[in-house]
C-alpha cells in the first residue's frame, strides 16, 4: 500500500515541478507555432537551449537578473528571425527540416570543446554559477513551508519560490495567448494555418504575421528553457531532439490550438510517466524488469502513447473534434 | 447615390461602343493596363500578352478554352506568380520589353500579392479557398481592410479595436444576408457546400470594398439555380461601381452579363469585343472548336488520306 501512496505522491510532486512549468511554457510557445499558425517547428528544444544559454552565460558574465532575462528574450527573437527569414516564404515542411537542424546546430555548438570557457562544453554549466541572482529576488524568509502533502524549502534550488514564479508565468502566458487569439491578429494567424494564399489574396502580409508568430513562440521557448535550467543545470544534451518530441507529445495530449491544452498536457504528461513507471515497478518483479529498466519502459510507453494519441484522438483532451473533421 | 453610380456604369458601357474590336484595343477609361506579360514553364509559353486594357466600371470576361493561360494570367497580375519577362537586376529583357502593368494609375510589377490586394484589386480562386476551420463570420471578417486589431501590440487591448470590429461585423452580416449565408454565419466554413463556399469567397472579397474584383471561374461546379443568382450578384456589383474581371471557359455563361469579352488562346489574346460579336469572330471559333469544326467526324471518308483538306477544296 505504501508503494502506491508513494506513486501518487511522486505523480503530484512531478506535476508541480518547476521544470514541468518550464516545459509547459515551451509547449505554449510550440502551440502558437503549430496549433494556431500551422508552423511545423521541430526544434523547440533549440529555442529552449538558446534561452538557457542566453540567461546563464549573461549572468555568469555579471549581468543582473533582469538584464539576463532580456538577453534570453533577445536570443529567442534573433534565433527566430534567423530561422524565419530564409524559410517562412517556403512551404511548411521546409521549416520543419530547418528547425530540427538548427536546434542540433545550437546543441553541437554548445557542447563544442572550443567554447569550454563560455558554455562549459559537454559538461554544461552548473546551476549554482547563475542561479543566485534569481534566488536573491525571493521575498520569502529562510526555512521550509509545508502545504498539502508537499514540504519544500522556501527559496532553495527547488523550493516554493521558483515553483510559484514559474507557474505564475505559465498562467500569464496562457492568458496573453488567449488575448492574442481572440483578436483580429489571432484571426489572421488562424487563417494562415488554413490557407496562406487565401489570406494573402485578402491583402494581409502573410510573411510578417508568420514571423511574428515564430518570434512569440520562440521567445516563449527561450523563457521556458531559462526556467528549465534554473533549478537544474545547463546540459546541452538534456535539451536535444528528445525534448522537442516530448513537448510535441505534451501539446498534442492536451490539445493543439487550445489555450490550456499545452499546460494540461505538460502536467499530465509527467504524471502519467511516473504512473506507468511506478505501476510497472510495483507489479512486475525485479527479475523481469528492474527499476532502471522500468524507467526506460516508461519512456517507451511515451512513444507508444504519442502514436495512439495521433491516431485515435488527434484533437487531444481539450480539442474540439468538430474542428478536425474538415482538415483535408 | 445609387442613381449616380448606375449612370457611370451605363456611361462606362456606352464608352465601350466606340472601342475598336481588335486584340489589345485601347479603352477610353482603362483601370488595368497590361504590357508584355510573358510566363514560360520550361519550354511551354503559357502566357504571352503584349497589351491589354480593361475598362473601368464594366464587366469584362476573360474566356478561352482549357489551357489558354487565363488563370496563369490572373496569378501574374495579382502577384501570385512572377512573369518570366519581369525586369531583372542583371540581364533580363530591355526596359521597353519588360513586363509592366498598372492598376488604377499605379505600377504593379514585382508587387507582393498582399500589396496588390491592398491597392484594391481583390481576387478569388478557381478552387475555392474557404478557411475551413474558421466560422463563416470569421472568414468574412478576415476580408476587412486596415484593421487596427491586426497589429500585434494593439491585439492585446480590446478597446482599441472593438468599435471597428463591431462595424465590420455589421457589414459582414449585410453581405451574408445578400448572399443568403446569414443563417450559416456561426458554422465552420468547411461544412458549407461547394456552391456556398463560392458565395462565401465572393462575399469575403467584397468585405474590403475592392475597386476591381477578379473572379476565377466563379460558376465552376455551381448548380444552374445558384449560377443565376451569382450572375445577378456580379451584375449588381458592376451597377454599384466595382469593376469586374472574370475568367470562364463556358462562352454561354458570359454572354448574358459581360459588357466586354477578351478571348485568350494558347496564351495570347486572340480577340476582344462585345459578347455577341466576338463569338462569331473566326479566331474565336477556331480557338474553341478547331479549324475543322464543320467536318463530320462520323464520315468514313475522313479516314482516307488527305480527306481533312478535301471539304475546303470543295467549298472553293
Amino acid at each position: 500500500m505504501d508503494m502506491w501512496i508513494k506513486v501518487l505522491y511522486d505523480m503530484s510532486a512531478n506535476m508541480i515541478l518547476p521544470t514541468t512549468a518550464a516545459f509547459a511554457i515551451a509547449a505554449i510557445g510550440l502551440n502558437v507555432h503549430f496549433g494556431f499558425t500551422g508552423l511545423l517547428n521541430m526544434g523547440q528544444a533549440g529555442f529552449m537551449l538558446i534561452g538557457a544559454y542566453g540567461f546563464s552565460v549573461a549572468t555568469i558574465a555579471g549581468l543582473p537578473f533582469w538584464a539576463a532575462t532580456l538577453v534570453t528574450i533577445a536570443a529567442g527573437t534573433i534565433f527566430a528571425l534567423l530561422l524565419g527569414i530564409p524559410t517562412l516564404k517556403l512551404r511548411g515542411d521546409y521549416l520543419a527540416i530547418v528547425t530540427i537542424a538548427a536546434a542540433e546546430i545550437v546543441r553541437m555548438i554548445g557542447r563544442a570543446s572550443v567554447l569550454n570557457s563560455v558554455t562549459g562544453g559537454s559538461n554544461g554549466l552548473p546551476g549554482e554559477t547563475y542561479r543566485n541572482t534569481f534566488s536573491a529576488l525571493s521575498p520569502f524568509p529562510d526555512g521550509k513551508t509545508a502545504f498539502l502533502w508537499f514540504d519544500f524549502d522556501n527559496t532553495g534550488v527547488n523550493g516554493w519560490f521558483i515553483r510559484i514564479v514559474a507557474w505564475s508565468l505559465v498562467v500569464i502566458f496562457a492568458v496573453l495567448v488567449w488575448l492574442l487569439m481572440r483578436s483580429p491578429w489571432g484571426r489572421v494567424i488562424k487563417g494562415i494555418r488554413e490557407d496562406e494564399d487565401a489570406v494573402r489574396s485578402l491583402g494581409k502580409n502573410v510573411f510578417a504575421f508568420k514571423m511574428q508568430a515564430l518570434i512569440i513562440g520562440g521567445v516563449l521557448g527561450a523563457i521556458g528553457g531559462m526556467f528549465y535550467v534554473l533549478p537544474t543545470s545547463v546540459q546541452p544534451d538534456a535539451l536535444g531532439r528528445n525534448m522537442t518530441f516530448l513537448i510535441w507529445t505534451a501539446m498534442l495530449l492536451g490539445g493543439a490550438a487550445t489555450i490550456w491544452g499545452p499546460v494540461l498536457g505538460s502536467a499530465l504528461f509527467f504524471a502519467l510517466r511516473i504512473f506507468i513507471q511506478g505501476t510497472v515497478d510495483i507489479l512486475i518483479p525485479d527479475a523481469i524488469l528492474n527499476t532502471q529498466q522500468t524507467e526506460q519502459f516508461s519512456w517507451i510507453m511515451v512513444g507508444v502513447a504519442l502514436m495512439l494519441l495521433v491516431i485515435f484522438r488527434p484533437q487531444g483532451i481539450l480539442g474540439d473534434k468538430k474542428e478536425l473533421n474538415f482538415n483535408v | 447615390m445609387s442613381n449616380a453610380t448606375k449612370k457611370t456604369a451605363t456611361e462606362a458601357r456606352a464608352e465601350l461602343k466606340t472601342v475598336k474590336q481588335t486584340p489589345g484595343a485601347s479603352k477610353p477609361d482603362a483601370i488595368l493596363v497590361v504590357d508584355n506579360v510573358v510566363r514560360d514553364f520550361g519550354g511551354n509559353r503559357a502566357v504571352d500578352v503584349d497589351h491589354l486594357e480593361v475598362q473601368r466600371g464594366v464587366i469584362t470576361a476573360l474566356i478561352g478554352p482549357n489551357g489558354a493561360g487565363k488563370t496563369t494570367f490572373f496569378n501574374l497580375i495579382t502577384g501570385f506568380d512572377q512573369p518570366s519577362s519581369a525586369k531583372k537586376m542583371f540581364g533580363g529583357p530591355s526596359a521597353d520589353k519588360a513586363a509592366k502593368w498598372s492598376f488604377n494609375g499605379k505600377l504593379l510589377g514585382n508587387t507582393a500579392a498582399a500589396s496588390v490586394a491592398k491597392s484594391g484589386m481583390v481576387r478569388t480562386f478557381q478552387l475555392t479557398k474557404a478557411l475551413s476551420r474558421l466560422t463563416v463570420m470569421q472568414n468574412m471578417l478576415l476580408g476587412a481592410k486596415d484593421q487596427r486589431g491586426e497589429s500585434f501590440l494593439a491585439a492585446f487591448v480590446k478597446p482599441l479595436w472593438a468599435a471597428q470590429e463591431k462595424a465590420n461585423i455589421a457589414k459582414a452580416e449585410d453581405l451574408l444576408k445578400r448572399f443568403k449565408l446569414y443563417e450559416k454565419k456561426e458554422d465552420l466554413a468547411g461544412s458549407l457546400s461547394g456552391g456556398q463556399k463560392k458565395l462565401l469567397e465572393m462575399a469575403r472579397a467584397l468585405m474590403s470594398d475592392p475597386v476591381m474584383i477578379m473572379l476565377d471561374e466563379p460558376m465552376a461546379g455551381v448548380n444552374p439555380a445558384l449560377t443565376q443568382s451569382l450572375l445577378g450578384h456580379i451584375q449588381s456589383l458592376r451597377d454599384e461601381g466595382t469593376t469586374v474581371l472574370f475568367v470562364e471557359h463556358d462562352m454561354h455563361m458570359v454572354r448574358h452579363i459581360s459588357d466586354w469579352v477578351v478571348v485568350m488562346a494558347e496564351g495570347r489574346v486572340v480577340a476582344e469585343g462585345p459578347a455577341d460579336t466576338v463569338m462569331s469572330d473566326q479566331a474565336v471559333i477556331d480557338a474553341y472548336l478547331g479549324a475543322h469544326h464543320d467536318t463530320d467526324l462520323g464520315d468514313d471518308a475522313l479516314l482516307e488520306e488527305g480527306a481533312m483538306d478535301a471539304p475546303k477544296k470543295e467549298k472553293k
